[in-house]
Protein backbone atom coordinates (compact mmCIF):
# COMPACT_ATOMS: atom_id res chain seq x y z
CA UNK A 1 0.00 0.00 0.00
CA UNK A 2 1.38 3.49 -1.12
CA UNK A 3 1.77 5.62 1.72
CA UNK A 4 2.15 9.19 0.29
CA UNK A 5 -1.71 9.71 -0.67
CA UNK A 6 -4.80 9.07 1.16
CA UNK A 7 -6.18 5.77 0.67
CA UNK A 8 -10.07 4.37 1.19
CA UNK A 9 -8.11 2.11 3.54
CA UNK A 10 -5.96 4.97 5.33
CA UNK A 11 -9.37 6.88 5.97
CA UNK A 12 -11.12 3.58 7.16
CA UNK A 13 -8.15 2.65 9.62
CA UNK A 14 -8.30 6.80 11.08
CA UNK A 15 -12.08 6.49 11.28
CA UNK A 16 -11.85 2.89 13.25
CA UNK A 17 -9.45 4.62 15.76
CA UNK A 18 -11.79 7.76 16.20
CA UNK A 19 -14.33 4.42 16.74
CA UNK A 20 -12.15 2.74 19.48
CA UNK A 21 -14.12 4.69 23.13
CA UNK A 22 -17.45 2.05 21.32
CA UNK A 23 -15.99 -1.26 22.24
CA UNK A 24 -16.40 -4.10 19.96
CA UNK A 25 -15.93 -2.18 16.56
CA UNK A 26 -12.55 -1.12 16.91
CA UNK A 27 -9.99 -2.94 15.18
CA UNK A 28 -10.10 -2.67 11.49
CA UNK A 29 -6.92 -3.13 10.23
CA UNK A 30 -5.26 -3.56 6.74
CA UNK A 31 -4.28 -6.94 4.88
CA UNK A 32 -1.77 -8.36 6.36
CA UNK A 33 1.08 -7.59 4.64
CA UNK A 34 3.53 -10.70 3.16
CA UNK A 35 6.94 -11.14 5.42
CA UNK A 36 9.53 -13.51 5.95
CA UNK A 37 8.50 -16.33 7.86
CA UNK A 38 5.54 -17.56 5.85
CA UNK A 39 5.92 -19.37 2.77
CA UNK A 40 3.56 -18.73 0.26
CA UNK A 41 0.56 -21.67 -0.10
CA UNK A 42 -1.53 -22.68 -3.01
CA UNK A 43 -4.88 -21.96 -2.70
CA UNK A 44 -7.67 -23.00 -5.27
CA UNK A 45 -11.75 -21.85 -4.45
CA UNK A 46 -14.42 -21.43 -7.01
CA UNK A 47 -15.32 -18.50 -6.61
CA UNK A 48 -19.30 -17.65 -8.01
CA UNK A 49 -18.82 -20.60 -10.42
CA UNK A 50 -15.18 -19.68 -11.48
CA UNK A 51 -11.88 -21.61 -10.43
CA UNK A 52 -8.94 -19.25 -9.30
CA UNK A 53 -5.68 -20.30 -8.02
CA UNK A 54 -3.63 -18.06 -5.78
CA UNK A 55 -0.25 -18.10 -4.02
CA UNK A 56 -1.60 -16.58 -0.50
CA UNK A 57 0.17 -16.22 3.13
CA UNK A 58 -1.35 -18.54 5.00
CA UNK A 59 -2.33 -15.33 7.50
CA UNK A 60 -4.70 -13.92 4.46
CA UNK A 61 -8.08 -14.40 5.43
CA UNK A 62 -10.53 -15.71 2.82
CA UNK A 63 -12.00 -12.16 2.95
CA UNK A 64 -8.57 -10.29 2.18
CA UNK A 65 -8.17 -13.27 -0.29
CA UNK A 66 -11.66 -12.07 -1.98
CA UNK A 67 -10.84 -8.24 -1.79
CA UNK A 68 -7.53 -7.51 -2.42
CA UNK A 69 -6.71 -10.73 -4.72
CA UNK A 70 -8.99 -11.54 -6.72
CA UNK A 71 -10.68 -7.94 -6.47
CA UNK A 72 -13.79 -8.95 -5.57
CA UNK A 73 -14.97 -5.91 -3.50
CA UNK A 74 -18.61 -6.03 -3.04
CA UNK A 75 -17.63 -8.27 0.12
CA UNK A 76 -16.82 -5.45 2.87
CA UNK A 77 -14.28 -5.28 5.70
CA UNK A 78 -15.91 -3.47 8.64
CA UNK A 79 -14.52 -4.63 11.98
CA UNK A 80 -12.54 -7.47 10.80
CA UNK A 81 -13.63 -9.51 13.82
CA UNK A 82 -16.65 -11.16 13.03
CA UNK A 83 -18.75 -8.66 15.16
CA UNK A 84 -20.43 -6.21 12.19
CA UNK A 85 -21.81 -8.94 9.33
CA UNK A 86 -20.46 -6.73 6.41
CA UNK A 87 -17.96 -10.17 5.25
CA UNK A 88 -20.82 -11.86 4.99
CA UNK A 89 -20.69 -14.98 2.02
CA UNK A 90 -21.53 -18.13 1.31
CA UNK A 91 -19.05 -21.59 1.57
CA UNK A 92 -20.43 -24.82 0.62
CA UNK A 93 -24.41 -23.13 0.48
CA UNK A 94 -23.52 -21.75 4.35
CA UNK A 95 -22.99 -18.35 5.41
CA UNK A 96 -20.16 -17.34 7.30
CA UNK A 97 -18.08 -14.12 8.44
CA UNK A 98 -15.06 -14.10 5.76
CA UNK A 99 -12.83 -12.18 7.59
CA UNK A 100 -12.99 -15.09 10.49
CA UNK A 101 -11.39 -17.73 8.38
CA UNK A 102 -8.38 -18.15 6.75
CA UNK A 103 -8.14 -18.74 2.39
CA UNK A 104 -5.87 -21.66 2.56
CA UNK A 105 -8.70 -23.58 5.12
CA UNK A 106 -10.96 -23.37 2.25
CA UNK A 107 -8.57 -24.99 -0.48
CA UNK A 108 -11.25 -26.90 -2.88
CA UNK A 109 -14.06 -25.37 -1.74
CA UNK A 110 -16.99 -23.09 -3.37
CA UNK A 111 -17.61 -19.77 -2.89
CA UNK A 112 -20.21 -17.58 -3.42
CA UNK A 113 -19.96 -13.32 -2.86
CA UNK A 114 -22.82 -11.11 -3.58
CA UNK A 115 -20.67 -10.57 -7.48
CA UNK A 116 -22.68 -14.47 -7.53
CA UNK A 117 -25.34 -13.78 -6.50
CA UNK A 118 -26.98 -11.33 -9.12
CA UNK A 119 -25.47 -8.54 -11.74
CA UNK A 120 -26.52 -5.29 -12.57
CA UNK A 121 -28.38 -6.28 -15.82
CA UNK A 122 -29.92 -9.39 -13.55
CA UNK A 123 -30.06 -8.47 -9.95
CA UNK A 124 -30.86 -11.80 -7.61
CA UNK A 125 -34.84 -10.93 -6.34
CA UNK A 126 -33.23 -10.46 -2.49
CA UNK A 127 -31.03 -6.86 -4.48
CA UNK A 128 -34.29 -6.25 -6.20
CA UNK A 129 -36.19 -5.93 -2.90
CA UNK A 130 -33.84 -3.77 -1.19
CA UNK A 131 -34.18 -1.23 -3.57
CA UNK A 132 -37.73 -1.00 -3.58
CA UNK A 133 -37.78 -1.36 0.41
CA UNK A 134 -35.22 0.94 0.66
CA UNK A 135 -32.96 -1.19 2.78
CA UNK A 136 -29.79 0.28 3.18
CA UNK A 137 -28.78 4.05 3.54
CA UNK A 138 -25.48 4.11 2.99
CA UNK A 139 -25.16 0.50 1.37
CA UNK A 140 -21.63 -0.64 3.48
CA UNK A 141 -23.22 -3.30 5.02
CA UNK A 142 -25.90 -4.22 2.48
CA UNK A 143 -23.76 -7.24 0.52
CA UNK A 144 -23.53 -8.76 3.65
CA UNK A 145 -26.88 -7.70 4.29
CA UNK A 146 -28.16 -9.57 1.25
CA UNK A 147 -25.98 -12.65 1.59
CA UNK A 148 -27.53 -13.22 5.27
CA UNK A 149 -31.05 -12.59 3.89
CA UNK A 150 -30.57 -15.35 1.31
CA UNK A 151 -28.89 -17.71 3.51
CA UNK A 152 -31.66 -17.09 6.19
CA UNK A 153 -34.66 -17.78 4.37
CA UNK A 154 -32.81 -20.97 3.12
CA UNK A 155 -31.98 -21.79 6.77
CA UNK A 156 -36.21 -21.52 7.38
CA UNK A 157 -36.74 -23.36 4.46
CA UNK A 158 -34.45 -26.32 6.13
CA UNK A 159 -36.15 -25.99 9.40
CA UNK A 160 -33.10 -25.28 11.38
CA UNK A 161 -34.44 -23.77 14.68
CA UNK A 162 -33.56 -20.55 15.93
CA UNK A 163 -33.19 -18.73 19.70
CA UNK A 164 -36.79 -17.51 19.16
CA UNK A 165 -38.53 -20.37 17.68
CA UNK A 166 -41.46 -21.72 19.96
CA UNK A 167 -41.80 -25.27 19.01
CA UNK A 168 -37.60 -26.54 18.04
CA UNK A 169 -39.46 -28.45 15.70
CA UNK A 170 -41.58 -26.44 14.19
CA UNK A 171 -39.80 -23.15 12.20
CA UNK A 172 -42.24 -21.07 11.03
CA UNK A 173 -41.81 -17.53 8.74
CA UNK A 174 -42.25 -14.34 10.67
CA UNK A 175 -40.79 -11.17 11.45
CA UNK A 176 -39.41 -12.24 15.02
CA UNK A 177 -37.04 -15.25 13.22
CA UNK A 178 -36.35 -13.05 10.76
CA UNK A 179 -34.89 -10.33 12.99
CA UNK A 180 -33.32 -12.92 15.61
CA UNK A 181 -31.80 -14.53 12.42
CA UNK A 182 -30.05 -11.52 10.87
CA UNK A 183 -28.66 -10.32 14.38
CA UNK A 184 -24.73 -10.96 13.07
CA UNK A 185 -25.44 -8.42 10.70
CA UNK A 186 -25.04 -4.30 11.66
CA UNK A 187 -26.65 -1.59 9.96
CA UNK A 188 -25.20 1.76 11.72
CA UNK A 189 -28.38 3.23 9.52
CA UNK A 190 -30.81 1.28 11.38
CA UNK A 191 -32.18 0.20 7.96
CA UNK A 192 -33.60 -2.75 9.63
CA UNK A 193 -37.49 -2.79 9.07
CA UNK A 194 -37.36 -2.14 5.67
CA UNK A 195 -34.24 -4.83 5.42
CA UNK A 196 -36.98 -7.06 7.01
CA UNK A 197 -39.54 -6.11 4.45
CA UNK A 198 -37.30 -6.96 1.90
CA UNK A 199 -37.53 -10.36 2.96
CA UNK A 200 -41.05 -11.01 3.74
CA UNK A 201 -41.08 -10.12 0.58
CA UNK A 202 -39.05 -12.43 -1.37
CA UNK A 203 -40.21 -14.90 1.00
CA UNK A 204 -43.54 -14.37 0.19
CA UNK A 205 -42.60 -14.63 -3.59
CA UNK A 206 -42.99 -11.58 -4.56
CA UNK A 207 -41.45 -9.96 -7.74
CA UNK A 208 -40.23 -6.76 -5.98
CA UNK B 1 -1.19 -11.15 13.12
CA UNK B 2 1.98 -13.09 13.32
CA UNK B 3 3.57 -15.53 10.87
CA UNK B 4 2.71 -18.91 11.03
CA UNK B 5 3.26 -22.00 9.01
CA UNK B 6 0.38 -24.30 8.14
CA UNK B 7 -0.51 -28.08 7.82
CA UNK B 8 -3.44 -30.20 7.52
CA UNK B 9 -3.87 -33.08 9.53
CA UNK B 10 -4.75 -36.37 8.26
CA UNK B 11 -5.09 -37.98 11.14
CA UNK B 12 -6.44 -37.16 14.64
CA UNK B 13 -3.33 -39.05 15.91
CA UNK B 14 -0.57 -37.49 13.72
CA UNK B 15 -2.93 -34.20 14.76
CA UNK B 16 -2.14 -35.09 18.35
CA UNK B 17 1.69 -35.91 17.75
CA UNK B 18 2.17 -33.05 15.75
CA UNK B 19 1.27 -30.67 18.09
CA UNK B 20 2.86 -31.96 21.24
CA UNK B 21 6.26 -31.67 18.59
CA UNK B 22 5.93 -28.97 17.16
CA UNK B 23 6.70 -25.68 19.61
CA UNK B 24 3.89 -23.15 19.47
CA UNK B 25 1.30 -25.41 17.41
CA UNK B 26 -2.48 -25.19 17.83
CA UNK B 27 -5.24 -27.19 16.40
CA UNK B 28 -7.34 -24.74 14.21
CA UNK B 29 -11.23 -25.70 13.31
CA UNK B 30 -13.87 -22.92 12.96
CA UNK B 31 -11.14 -20.49 13.90
CA UNK B 32 -14.07 -18.38 14.78
CA UNK B 33 -12.12 -17.46 18.47
CA UNK B 34 -8.39 -18.39 17.43
CA UNK B 35 -8.20 -15.99 14.54
CA UNK B 36 -9.68 -13.23 16.05
CA UNK B 37 -7.44 -13.66 19.22
CA UNK B 38 -4.99 -14.24 16.25
CA UNK B 39 -5.16 -10.27 14.93
CA UNK B 40 -4.84 -9.18 18.00
CA UNK B 41 -1.70 -10.82 18.87
CA UNK B 42 -3.59 -12.21 22.28
CA UNK B 43 -2.88 -15.60 20.33
CA UNK B 44 0.98 -16.19 18.57
CA UNK B 45 0.50 -19.66 17.56
CA UNK B 46 3.60 -20.10 15.18
CA UNK B 47 1.95 -23.30 13.25
CA UNK B 48 -1.62 -24.19 12.95
CA UNK B 49 -2.79 -27.97 12.75
CA UNK B 50 -6.18 -27.51 10.30
CA UNK B 51 -8.20 -30.58 12.07
CA UNK B 52 -11.02 -30.05 9.92
CA UNK B 53 -11.06 -32.87 7.39
CA UNK B 54 -10.47 -35.27 10.24
CA UNK B 55 -14.04 -36.89 10.02
CA UNK B 56 -15.29 -35.61 13.15
CA UNK B 57 -18.08 -34.47 12.23
CA UNK B 58 -20.88 -36.97 13.16
CA UNK B 59 -23.35 -37.44 15.64
CA UNK B 60 -24.16 -40.61 16.90
CA UNK B 61 -25.97 -43.00 19.20
CA UNK B 62 -23.99 -44.64 21.88
CA UNK B 63 -24.73 -48.72 22.48
CA UNK B 64 -25.94 -47.27 26.30
CA UNK B 65 -28.75 -44.77 24.65
CA UNK B 66 -26.23 -41.88 25.23
CA UNK B 67 -25.36 -39.77 21.78
CA UNK B 68 -21.80 -39.08 20.85
CA UNK B 69 -20.63 -35.77 19.47
CA UNK B 70 -18.04 -35.38 16.87
CA UNK B 71 -15.42 -32.87 18.04
CA UNK B 72 -15.99 -31.10 14.58
CA UNK B 73 -19.52 -30.88 14.43
CA UNK B 74 -21.00 -27.32 13.66
CA UNK B 75 -22.90 -25.57 16.08
CA UNK B 76 -26.08 -24.70 13.51
CA UNK B 77 -25.84 -29.02 12.96
CA UNK B 78 -25.53 -30.02 16.56
CA UNK B 79 -28.92 -27.26 18.16
CA UNK B 80 -30.99 -28.25 14.49
CA UNK B 81 -29.99 -32.38 15.00
CA UNK B 82 -33.24 -34.28 15.76
CA UNK B 83 -32.08 -36.03 18.16
CA UNK B 84 -30.25 -33.13 20.17
CA UNK B 85 -33.90 -30.87 19.58
CA UNK B 86 -36.16 -33.87 20.93
CA UNK B 87 -33.48 -35.85 23.65
CA UNK B 88 -31.74 -32.99 24.74
CA UNK B 89 -33.86 -29.71 24.38
CA UNK B 90 -31.35 -27.43 26.76
CA UNK B 91 -28.44 -28.10 24.43
CA UNK B 92 -30.50 -26.62 21.43
CA UNK B 93 -31.63 -24.21 23.62
CA UNK B 94 -27.78 -22.90 24.69
CA UNK B 95 -26.45 -23.08 21.46
CA UNK B 96 -29.55 -21.17 19.69
CA UNK B 97 -28.50 -18.17 22.37
CA UNK B 98 -24.79 -17.88 21.44
CA UNK B 99 -23.24 -16.03 18.91
CA UNK B 100 -24.80 -14.89 15.78
CA UNK B 101 -26.23 -17.50 12.66
CA UNK B 102 -22.81 -17.09 10.61
CA UNK B 103 -20.53 -17.76 13.73
CA UNK B 104 -22.56 -20.74 14.62
CA UNK B 105 -22.11 -22.06 10.91
CA UNK B 106 -18.61 -22.66 11.18
CA UNK B 107 -17.75 -22.67 15.18
CA UNK B 108 -17.29 -26.61 16.16
CA UNK B 109 -18.61 -28.58 19.50
CA UNK B 110 -14.62 -29.20 20.88
CA UNK B 111 -13.68 -25.60 19.63
CA UNK B 112 -17.25 -24.14 22.07
CA UNK B 113 -15.55 -25.91 24.77
CA UNK B 114 -12.31 -24.42 24.76
CA UNK B 115 -13.25 -21.07 23.62
CA UNK B 116 -11.66 -18.15 25.63
CA UNK B 117 -13.12 -15.01 28.28
CA UNK B 118 -14.31 -12.12 26.83
CA UNK B 119 -12.76 -10.20 30.05
CA UNK B 120 -11.92 -7.26 28.26
CA UNK B 121 -8.77 -6.97 30.43
CA UNK B 122 -7.86 -9.95 28.68
CA UNK B 123 -8.60 -8.78 25.48
CA UNK B 124 -6.60 -4.84 25.89
CA UNK B 125 -3.00 -5.91 25.12
CA UNK B 126 -1.87 -2.60 26.77
CA UNK B 127 -3.86 -3.81 30.25
CA UNK B 128 -1.74 -6.39 32.41
CA UNK B 129 -3.69 -9.59 32.36
CA UNK B 130 -2.90 -12.52 34.50
CA UNK B 131 -4.39 -14.99 32.21
CA UNK B 132 -2.60 -13.65 28.80
CA UNK B 133 0.40 -12.80 30.69
CA UNK B 134 1.08 -14.54 33.54
CA UNK B 135 2.32 -12.72 36.63
CA UNK B 136 1.65 -9.32 34.98
CA UNK B 137 -1.65 -8.63 37.54
CA UNK B 138 -4.99 -7.99 36.62
CA UNK B 139 -6.50 -4.74 35.92
CA UNK B 140 -10.31 -6.28 35.94
CA UNK B 141 -10.22 -6.24 39.31
CA UNK B 142 -10.28 -2.75 40.18
CA UNK B 143 -11.78 -1.74 36.54
CA UNK B 144 -15.06 -2.55 34.73
CA UNK B 145 -16.03 -6.24 36.36
CA UNK B 146 -19.33 -5.90 35.22
CA UNK B 147 -19.49 -8.49 32.72
CA UNK B 148 -17.11 -10.71 34.91
CA UNK B 149 -17.52 -14.14 37.38
CA UNK B 150 -18.24 -14.10 40.78
CA UNK B 151 -18.41 -17.61 41.44
CA UNK B 152 -14.66 -19.73 40.97
CA UNK B 153 -12.58 -16.71 41.35
CA UNK B 154 -9.15 -16.23 42.37
CA UNK B 155 -7.09 -13.21 43.34
CA UNK B 156 -5.50 -13.69 40.49
CA UNK B 157 -8.70 -13.88 37.70
CA UNK B 158 -12.12 -13.03 37.80
CA UNK B 159 -12.88 -13.64 34.44
CA UNK B 160 -16.09 -15.48 33.27
CA UNK B 161 -16.15 -18.34 31.19
CA UNK B 162 -18.31 -17.20 27.64
CA UNK B 163 -19.98 -20.59 26.74
CA UNK B 164 -23.64 -21.08 26.64
CA UNK B 165 -23.21 -24.42 24.97
CA UNK B 166 -20.70 -25.42 28.18
CA UNK B 167 -23.41 -24.79 30.57
CA UNK B 168 -26.19 -27.34 28.72
CA UNK B 169 -23.05 -29.52 28.49
CA UNK B 170 -22.14 -29.62 32.38
CA UNK B 171 -26.08 -29.86 33.29
CA UNK B 172 -26.09 -33.10 31.07
CA UNK B 173 -22.93 -34.43 32.45
CA UNK B 174 -21.72 -34.59 29.04
CA UNK B 175 -18.04 -36.42 28.38
CA UNK B 176 -15.39 -34.73 26.71
CA UNK B 177 -13.07 -37.30 24.90
CA UNK B 178 -9.81 -36.91 23.84
CA UNK B 179 -6.68 -38.43 22.22
CA UNK B 180 -3.10 -38.06 23.89
CA UNK B 181 -0.17 -37.24 21.61
CA UNK B 182 1.35 -40.73 22.27
CA UNK B 183 -1.80 -42.34 21.15
CA UNK B 184 -4.32 -42.78 24.62
CA UNK B 185 -7.47 -42.17 24.31
CA UNK B 186 -9.31 -41.04 27.32
CA UNK B 187 -12.43 -39.44 28.81
CA UNK B 188 -12.70 -36.32 30.79
CA UNK B 189 -16.07 -35.66 33.04
CA UNK B 190 -16.99 -32.07 32.17
CA UNK B 191 -16.81 -31.51 35.48
CA UNK B 192 -13.00 -32.15 35.81
CA UNK B 193 -12.31 -30.47 32.07
CA UNK B 194 -12.64 -26.83 32.82
CA UNK B 195 -10.12 -25.57 35.68
CA UNK B 196 -10.70 -22.56 38.04
CA UNK B 197 -8.40 -20.30 37.72
CA UNK B 198 -6.50 -20.58 41.21
CA UNK B 199 -2.76 -18.35 40.56
CA UNK B 200 -2.76 -20.18 37.23
CA UNK B 201 -5.30 -18.40 35.34
CA UNK B 202 -3.47 -19.13 32.10
CA UNK B 203 -4.11 -22.85 32.48
CA UNK B 204 -8.07 -23.22 31.44
CA UNK B 205 -8.60 -26.94 30.75
CA UNK B 206 -7.19 -30.44 31.78
CA UNK B 207 -5.94 -31.15 28.27
CA UNK B 208 -2.58 -32.21 28.41
CA UNK B 209 0.26 -30.91 25.52
CA UNK B 210 -1.05 -31.92 21.74
CA UNK B 211 -3.80 -33.75 23.96
CA UNK B 212 -7.11 -33.32 21.35
CA UNK B 213 -10.56 -33.43 21.49
CA UNK B 214 -12.22 -36.28 19.23
CA UNK B 215 -16.18 -36.25 20.59
CA UNK B 216 -18.26 -35.17 23.50
CA UNK B 217 -20.96 -37.66 24.64
CA UNK B 218 -23.69 -37.06 26.44
CA UNK B 219 -25.30 -40.26 28.58
CA UNK B 220 -28.71 -41.47 28.06
CA UNK B 221 -32.07 -38.70 28.05
CA UNK B 222 -33.08 -37.91 30.66
CA UNK B 223 -36.53 -36.66 29.68
CA UNK B 224 -38.31 -33.91 31.25
CA UNK B 225 -38.80 -30.61 30.54
CA UNK B 226 -36.25 -28.41 29.27
CA UNK B 227 -35.11 -24.78 29.45
CA UNK B 228 -32.11 -22.09 28.84
CA UNK B 229 -32.90 -19.05 29.94
CA UNK B 230 -30.22 -16.15 28.93
CA UNK B 231 -29.72 -12.90 30.55
CA UNK B 232 -28.00 -10.25 28.26
CA UNK B 233 -28.10 -6.64 27.52
CA UNK B 234 -29.29 -6.96 23.98
CA UNK B 235 -31.95 -9.29 22.77
CA UNK B 236 -29.65 -11.43 20.23
CA UNK B 237 -26.06 -11.62 19.90
CA UNK B 238 -24.16 -10.67 23.29
CA UNK B 239 -22.98 -12.76 26.34
CA UNK B 240 -24.74 -13.73 29.07
CA UNK B 241 -24.56 -11.69 32.12
CA UNK B 242 -26.78 -14.55 33.63
CA UNK B 243 -28.03 -18.00 32.04
CA UNK B 244 -29.85 -20.49 33.65
CA UNK B 245 -29.90 -24.12 31.92
CA UNK B 246 -32.72 -26.05 33.88
CA UNK B 247 -33.91 -29.68 33.13
CA UNK B 248 -37.28 -30.82 35.43
CA UNK B 249 -37.13 -34.37 34.93
CA UNK B 250 -39.90 -37.19 34.67
CA UNK B 251 -39.05 -38.39 38.14
CA UNK B 252 -39.67 -35.17 40.18
CA UNK B 253 -35.99 -34.46 40.03
CA UNK B 254 -34.06 -31.11 38.98
CA UNK B 255 -30.97 -29.79 38.13
CA UNK B 256 -29.28 -26.71 36.85
CA UNK B 257 -26.16 -25.15 35.74
CA UNK B 258 -25.15 -21.85 35.23
CA UNK B 259 -23.62 -19.20 33.04
CA UNK B 260 -22.14 -15.85 33.10
CA UNK B 261 -21.33 -16.02 36.98
CA UNK B 262 -18.62 -18.28 36.64
CA UNK B 263 -14.68 -18.80 36.01
CA UNK B 264 -16.38 -22.29 34.29
CA UNK B 265 -19.66 -23.31 33.77
CA UNK B 266 -21.39 -23.64 37.35
CA UNK B 267 -23.02 -26.47 38.58
CA UNK B 268 -23.60 -27.03 42.59
CA UNK B 269 -25.46 -30.20 43.99
CA UNK B 270 -26.58 -27.62 47.00
CA UNK B 271 -28.50 -25.98 44.56
CA UNK B 272 -30.15 -28.96 42.97
CA UNK B 273 -30.87 -30.64 45.78
CA UNK B 274 -32.85 -26.85 46.88
CA UNK B 275 -35.15 -26.91 43.87
CA UNK B 276 -38.16 -28.08 45.58
CA UNK B 277 -37.83 -25.07 47.90
CA UNK B 278 -37.88 -22.60 44.83
CA UNK B 279 -35.77 -19.77 43.47
CA UNK B 280 -34.64 -17.69 46.24
CA UNK B 281 -33.17 -20.94 47.92
CA UNK B 282 -31.88 -22.21 44.85
CA UNK B 283 -29.86 -19.01 44.11
CA UNK B 284 -28.59 -18.79 47.85
CA UNK B 285 -27.16 -22.19 47.48
CA UNK B 286 -25.71 -21.60 43.92
CA UNK B 287 -23.87 -18.33 45.21
CA UNK B 288 -22.57 -19.70 47.95
CA UNK B 289 -18.76 -18.33 48.31
CA UNK B 290 -20.01 -15.84 45.62
CA UNK B 291 -17.61 -12.96 45.79
CA UNK B 292 -18.47 -10.03 43.65
CA UNK B 293 -16.86 -6.25 43.28
CA UNK B 294 -18.80 -3.27 43.28
CA UNK B 295 -19.68 -3.53 39.33
CA UNK B 296 -21.11 -6.86 39.23
CA UNK B 297 -22.84 -7.68 42.18
CA UNK B 298 -25.95 -7.61 40.82
CA UNK B 299 -25.70 -10.63 38.77
CA UNK B 300 -26.46 -12.28 42.70
CA UNK B 301 -30.24 -10.66 42.60
CA UNK B 302 -30.15 -11.26 38.71
CA UNK B 303 -29.83 -15.42 39.30
CA UNK B 304 -32.37 -15.25 41.75
CA UNK B 305 -35.05 -13.42 39.37
CA UNK B 306 -33.90 -15.71 36.07
CA UNK B 307 -34.56 -18.90 38.74
CA UNK B 308 -38.26 -17.43 39.77
CA UNK B 309 -39.00 -16.55 36.03
CA UNK B 310 -38.01 -20.48 34.71
CA UNK B 311 -40.09 -21.83 37.91
CA UNK B 312 -43.26 -19.28 36.52
CA UNK B 313 -42.65 -20.60 33.22
CA UNK B 314 -42.54 -23.96 34.18
CA UNK B 315 -45.70 -23.32 36.19
CA UNK B 316 -47.17 -21.90 33.21
CA UNK B 317 -46.68 -25.23 31.18
CA UNK B 318 -48.03 -27.57 34.15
Amino acid sequence: MSSDHVTRRGLLRGSAALAAAAPGLSHAQPASPVKEGSPMTPVELTVNGREVHLQLDPRTSLLDALREHLHLTGTKKGCDHGQCGACTVMVEGRRINSCLTLAVMHDGEKVTTIEGLGTAEKLHPMQKAFIVHDGYQCGYCTPGQICSAVAVLEEIEAGIPSHVTHDLDRVTMSDEELRERMSGNICRCAAYPNIIAAMNDVAAGGKA
Amino acid sequence: MRPFTYSRATSVADAAKSAASVQGARFIAGGTNLLDLMKLQIETPTHLIDVNHLGLDRIEKTADGGLKIGALVRNTDLAADRTVRSDYAVLSRALLAGASGQLRNKATTAGNLLQRTRCPYFYDTRMPCNKRRPGSGCGAMQGMSRSLAILGVSDACIAQHPSDMAVAMRLLDAQVDTMGADGTARSIPIADFHRLPGDTPHVETALQSGEIITSVTLPKSIGGTHVYRKVRDRASYAFALVSVAAVFDAKGGTRFAFGGIGAKPWRTEAADAAAKSGAKAVAQAALNGARTTHHNDFKQALVERTLASIYRQKEARA
